[in-house]
């Protein structure tokens, strides 16, 4: 079992939900990465999502959008994020994924990418451009590596499907609560905790939501079907507008459970 | 992990590089297009349109003047600028907006660079009465007013795109968003042969029509097929479409011109074939500008249908296994072809036409009088002409 999905069970087997949230690194420079992290992990978080920022991001709304333009231009890239995360690794205690779009990393070199990301502890990763279909590509170099390939799983696609990609899921599965991109939404209906539901009956490994969950109510309300929640926009534009008191409120809510 | 089916692959190019929340939908397209092909109606249908209200086939005319100037093979041209909306891009729009309507799709999506596929497709939206919104980079908005405009007209949404380069690729982004979040009543009409699987093929067999006249048009006129074909090469839909029914014709020569922009050394082009570096943008694994990091580097051309910072994967397949040669034609050479063009035969061709009109009319010259050559005229110059006369006059 991956490091990833045992710091996940670890915390729902403690009747506790798991909080995962996303920061765009180097936004605010390449040196707020140590904070964020360390941030997040004193308040509470199961694991981080590291977001690289990519010149095209095509699954990304306009919060995480201009966060990664603030980061590109501060010189963050999958090379000096990694580099920088290896340098203060021994005081992470808890897991890093690695949220990349593709071509990064096919010019990074699969290989090289991979040793680097375990220079820097990375236990887990999130393609959003690569499909199950396509994900060869990296599987013989993640090969016995401790490196979980997340799997997205879109609620309305074939239940055949779904198996499928619930079957192949590394560490977590990331239920997409939303057709479309990140960024914050108004609500879900009910129809979605019925979905999220029905996924968590198949799959072997925690289930987790994201995209658009912004608020303490969304998460509350997530979490009564599934074993936690991925949050992105609302945490980017907390840090990026310095409030964390914010962000401290929305990592205190899976607690209440 | 499961062993899958790999779909759409050219060699190692192609693939389905998109968001988990598409590949439903690109399931449904590709059996909704493989169902289509099977299906005698949907062909009668397209063909009605084509011909009656595109105005297919287009003649394939031997440019006598043209080739007097030139001084060497004989030059045909096949008119795709005399195409309704006045390029190849109606070809493509049209099947694919009768595609939409058999999945019961009333909205469509597209991307556009010069505006004549968003022209294209706005044309037909209206002409089937589908809601249309179009996306397109900011600068390509200024540069192309008038296709905005056009398209306005025509009842379509034109949404103008900041992000990035406010090009083509950044117009391609928004639309591939914008089509993740409305998937289930939406189709995506995407303009050139690129994108995940099944939309390069789909592009291809929708503009094959191109390469299909011209042969029948070619072996009508001169009894024998092209020594050379010639087209211009951006994401490549309309060179797809012409090469396509040549290929396994070992003895026609077939050239595909990318857009060199200032050239090639100032790094300021669209020649993703100068480049040779592999990668995954908008869904497909190609040769692709970017950078040390992987980040996509912003295309240029001054022609706006030709700055994409890729070519489609086919192309990539046949530029490794030979079959087509690529090259390219820098700014100031295209805007000669342009003038070349206009002054022998009174035909004002589209800026991208004219960098295959360029490099034709040179490898013209090398070849004998009684060889034959085919240009791919793409598009009509209408609407780059204000772009044209500021280059010429800003000299």
């Amino acid at each position: 079992m991956t490091t990833l999905q045992q710091a996940i069970e670890a915390t729902t087997r403690a009747h506790d939900k798991a909080f995962i949230p996303y920061i765009m690194a180097g936004d605010g420079g390449l040196d707020t990465i140590k904070q964020q992290i360390l941030f997040l992990q004193q308040h509470g978080a199961t694991a981080i999502e590291v977001g690289i920022p990519f010149s095209d991001p095509v699954a990304d709304g306009p919060t995480i959008q201009a966060a990664g333009l603030r980061a590109l231009e501060e010189g963050a890239n999958l090379r000096t994020i990694l580099a920088e995360i290896a340098s203060f690794k021994d005081e992470v205690h808890i897991p890093l994924v690695v949220m990349t779009y593709l071509n990064p990393i096919i010019r990074y070199g699969i290989e090289a990418f991979v040793d680097a990301a375990e220079a820097a502890n990375i236990k887990g990763l999130i393609i959003p451009d690569m499909p199950l279909e396509e994900a060869d590509l990296v599987t013989d170099a993640l090969a016995g590596k401790d490196i979980a390939l997340v799997q997205l799983i879109s609620l309305t696609s074939p239940a055949a499907r779904i198996e499928k990609l619930a079957a192949a899921a590394q560490g977590f599965i990331y239920a997409v609560t939303v057709n479309g991109i990140t960024g914050t939404r108004d609500g879900f209906d009910e129809a979605l905790h019925d979905h999220l539901r029905a996924l968590k009956r198949i799959a072997t490994i925690p289930v987790l939501a994201g995209f658009g969950i912004s608020t303490r109510e969304h998460v509350e309300a997530m979490n009564r079907s599934v074993d936690g929640v991925i949050v992105g926009s609302a945490i980017v534009k907390a840090f990026h507008e310095q409030r964390l008191d914010d962000i401290e409120v929305l990592l205190k809510a899976p607690a209440n459970q | 992990m499961t062993t899958t089916e790999k779909k759409g692959r050219y060699g190692k190019f192609g693939g389905q590089f998109v968001p988990e929340t598409l590949m439903t939908a690109l399931e449904e397209l590709e059996q909704a297009f493989e169902t289509a092909k099977q299906d005698p109606a949907f062909y009668e249908e397209l063909n009605y349109y084509l011909k009656d209200y595109v105005g297919r086939d287009n003649p394939l005319y031997f440019a006598k003047r043209l080739t007097e100037k030139v001084g060497g093979a004989k030059i045909y041209l096949k008119r795709e600028d005399l195409n309704h909306t006045g390029a190849h891009k109606i070809n493509n729009a049209l099947a694919q907006a009768l595609l939409a309507m058999r999945m019961g799709k009333k909205k469509i999506v597209a991307e556009t660079g010069a505006g004549q596929h968003g022209v294209a497709t706005a044309t037909v939206c209206a002409l089937f009465d589908l809601e249309c919104i179009v996306f397109m980079g900011k600068e390509d908005v200024r540069r192309q007013a008038l296709n905005v405009f056009r398209m306005e007209l025509l009842g379509a949404t034109v949404v103008s795109v900041d992000q990035g380069s406010g090009t083509l690729k950044d117009a391609c982004n928004e639309a591939l968003r914008y089509w993740v979040s409305n998937v289930e009543d939406t189709h995506y009409i995407l303009g050139s042969a690129l994108g995940p699987h099944p939309f390069p093929a789909i592009v291809r067999d929708f503009q094959r029509v191109i390469g299909d006249e011209t042969r029948a048009q070619i072996l009508e006129k001169e009894q024998r097929l092209p020594d050379a074909v010639v087209a211009c090469v951006g994401g490549g839909s309309n060179a797809i479409g012409m090469f396509t029914p040549f290929v396994d014709d070992a003895d026609v020569k077939l050239y595909g011109v990318e857009a060199a922009g200032k050239g090639i050394q100032s790094g300021e082009h669209a020649a993703a074939f100068a480049d040779l570096k592999e990668g995954v943008l908008h869904g497909a694994y190609m040769y692709l500008l970017q950078d040390d990091e992987g980040f996509i580097q912003e295309a240029y051309s001054i022609s706006a249908g030709l700055d994409y910072p890729a070519v489609g994967p086919e192309h990539c397949f046949l530029h490794d296994s030979g079959r087509v040669t690529y090259d390219s034609v820098d700014d100031d050479q295209a805007l000669e072809g342009l003038q070349l063009l206009s002054r022998t035969e009174g035909i004002i061709p589209a800026l991208e036409s004219s960098h295959a009109i360029y490099y034709a009319a040179n490898l013209a010259k090398t070849m004998a009088k009684d060889e034959i050559l085919v240009i791919c005229l793409s598009g009509r110059g209408d609407k780059d002409v204000q772009t044209v006369q500021q280059a010429l006059e800003g000299k």
